[in-house]
């Protein structure tokens, strides 16, 4: 039973981060109706910025709570810039163009950070940028503790952690469905060339929705490096297509859809590979994928709409 | 159709065979005395350069046959050129002491090698029909995806396998993939992918590039042909997997990473999406121009990644477009003819 209470809580700490990641790719998606390839890529610079900014500050050496914060806060903000930019110059150029070119310029902005991050650092700038490919350990932002709850292992990372992941998703939650940028959010999802001629902004639309999904991926990687503090230029890769399955799952473009989605196939993870061969963890997204494509193709929240001419 | 060709029954089969078996003969030929040449030279490393390119160029031709002509977009080709390498290499040490009675060593090994090579293509095919079911009822983009992660699960599966060698991979493979071998493979490919463009079948894909909702509604059982092409394209990538493995005699999983799908994919980008011409230049291009910047490898991925991204924001068509190189040729040299693969650029 401890065990099996174990592998919850270690589920469902993972799974919100999936969760937190497969918002970004839903909400693209259904602005966009564009698999943005390089959003698990922009999780890694979540990372690396939450990584420098620690380094600036200090708070390697000397952890405090308003640090961390500002940490937090900082990375997420750069990286919603970040998303922005992309989707200046590599997506809105290519708007009218095929889904596939688009497509096409998502991998190439995804493989442009991966390996432009594994470059040998330049030595001018004072500080370890690009990274480069060895991996590199990403400070603690406040020290560890365990509690032990009747034979089941909890520490305050996954606590803090699932709270503040809880409660970016209610915000989020609030500015999809409660404010009038989410009310032209959804409108744009539902017909972006209707919806510009109502008056709204399409331009303006897409960026936020992009600002908001890079911004909520940083924050995943930060909750994710605080407890399992490797990172690499190559973290984002499998985590990306891990998080678009739980996208998926719960139906793309839909969000509650995505965070049950997260949680269920951070769950699944778990009890695969922790009551069969740990090795077969990374199939099992894989596996998730083709028998919801078989089975139910719009998720389990989505509903299937036939494409138009 | 072809008008010089009879149309009396046995006349006329006899001359479709000959059209299949011409062109192969032709290569076998040409590079037979291309490599005894390079091998009397001991030149060494221009053979290798010229193997790795005639690898790449089946690689491309295939995965234009899915990313170029169907209008769908596969990133996992290596995860099949794996499977293909591994059957290959499987059935190749198996056979290792043993020999056709009758034949000397030599021809009783080509034999074998063809064996496993056609092996290895139907495996790879079966995996291509596994992974194409499921995802090809969707739109292109989910394709994508899947492909990428099934590239990623035969590493891991690979790795955890010890029949296959689990990381270290398998060694001790015959070095028997020559010239000949790999320029009898490319030639098969980009016929196979011509004719393809040229048959009914190939006009379906076209159409399914084009408009794949006015395909349906035009009666192109779209799902069914997205499937046929897919796995024709897999059955080529297992090919080009044999080849490589007996050629650096070696075979592990780190040879079928992402990485090399995505070079892939950046030679079909480059070539022009639909042009099987375009294809091969591009690979020739890019392999040639890999060995010439070994220097600076590490900046290899992000120059491709670049390529993609200024190609696609610049010349979204490649370097050809769908056409090929004969409909670029000034008139008198060029068959002016409507291609097949052509259209709008």
């Amino acid at each position: 039973m401890t065990e099996f209470l174990q592998h919850i809580v270690n589920g469902v700490s993972v799974g919100t981060i999936y969760a937190l990641i497969a918002l970004g790719y839903t909400m693209v998606y259904g602005v966009l109706k564009l698999i943005n390839f390089a959003h698990g890529d922009v999780y890694m610079v979540g990372a690396f910025c939450g990584f420098y900014l620690s380094n600036a500050l200090g708070a390697d050496k000397d952890p405090s709570l308003t640090k961390a914060l500002v940490v937090f806060v900082l990375s997420m903000i750069i990286c919603g810039v970040l998303g922005v930019v992309i989707e200046r110059f590599a997506y809105r150029p290519l708007r009218q163009r095929q889904r596939l070119t688009a497509l096409i310029t998502a991998i190439g902005v995804s493989l442009l950070l991966e390996y432009g991050f594994q470059l040998p650092s330049i030595k001018a700038l004072g500080f370890p940028f690009p990274p480069g490919p060895t991996p590199r350990f990403f400070p603690q932002p406040f020290t560890t503790i365990e509690f032990d709850l009747s034979g089941v292992h909890l520490s305050n990372y996954d606590v803090v952690s699932f709270l503040l992941a809880v409660g970016l998703m209610l915000m989020l939650q609030y500015i999809v469905y409660r404010t009038r940028f989410g009310t032209s959010m959804r409108a744009v999802s539902f017909d972006s060339q209707i919806a510009g001629l109502m008056g709204i902004n399409v331009n303006r639309v897409i960026s936020g929705t992009f600002f908001l999904g890079s911004s909520l991926a940083a924050a995943a990687a930060i909750l994710y490096a605080g407890s399992r503090p490797k990172i690499d230029p190559l973290m984002g890769l499998m985590l990306g297509v891990k998080a678009f399955v739980a996208a998926v799952f719960g139906g793309i473009g839909n969000v509650p859809g995505a965070m049950v989605g997260g949680l269920a196939l951070g769950l699944a993870e778990e009890f695969v590979s922790g009551y069969t061969v740990s090795s077969y963890r990374d199939g099992i997204a894989f596996a998730l994928l083709i028998v919801v494509l078989l089975v139910r193709p719009a998720g389990l929240f989505g509903t299937f709409r036939p494409e138009k001419v | 159709m072809d008008t010089s060709t009879p149309s009396a029954g046995p006349l006329r089969t006899l001359g479709l065979a000959g059209r299949s078996v011409t062109p192969l003969a032709v290569t076998f030929v040409i590079t037979l005395i291309a490599y005894t040449l390079l091998q009397r030279a001991h030149a060494d490393y221009p053979s290798i350069v010229l193997t790795v390119a005639g690898i790449n160029i089946i690689m491309a031709v295939s995965l234009n046959v899915v990313n170029g002509f169907t209008g769908q977009f596969s990133l996992g080709h290596a995860g099949f050129m794996a499977i293909g390498a591994y059957t290959a290499a499987k059935i190749m040490l198996g056979l290792h002491h043993s020999q056709i009675v009758g034949l000397s060593p030599f021809i009783s090994d080509q034999i074998f090698f063809f064996f496993a090579l056609v092996c290895g293509m139907v495996t790879a095919a079966v995996a291509g029909l596994l992974v194409g079911m499921p995802s090809l009822r969707l739109r292109g983009d989910y394709l994508a995806i899947v492909t990428l992660g099934f590239n990623e699960i035969i590493r891991v599966i690979i790795e955890n396998t010890p029949f296959l060698g689990q990381a270290t991979g398998l060694s001790g493979l015959p070095r028997i993939t020559t010239l000949v071998w790999v320029y009898m493979g490319v030639v098969a490919t980009v016929m196979a992918a011509r004719r393809l463009a040229e048959s009914t079948h190939g006009r379906a894909l076209l159409a399914i590039r084009e408009d794949e909702v006015a395909a349906e509604a035009m009666g192109v059982d779209t799902t069914g042909y997205k499937v046929r092409a897919f796995v024709i394209a897999s059955a080529f990538a297992g090919l080009a997997g044999g080849l490589l493995v007996h050629q650096i005699q070696l075979c592990t999983p780190r040879s079928f990473t992402f990485i090399r799908s995505i070079e892939v994919v950046a030679m079909v980008v480059l070539g022009g999406m639909g042009s099987v011409t375009g294809s091969i230049l591009a690979a020739l291009i890019l392999s040639v121009g890999v060995e010439i910047l070994r220097s600076v490898q590490e900046f290899r991925m992000v120059v491709y990644s670049l390529l993609l991204i200024v190609l696609m924001l610049t010349r979204p068509a490649g370097i050809f477009g769908t056409r090929e190189l004969w409909d670029l040729l000034p008139r008198p040299f060029g068959r002016r003819r409507a291609s097949p693969a052509g259209g709008t650029p």
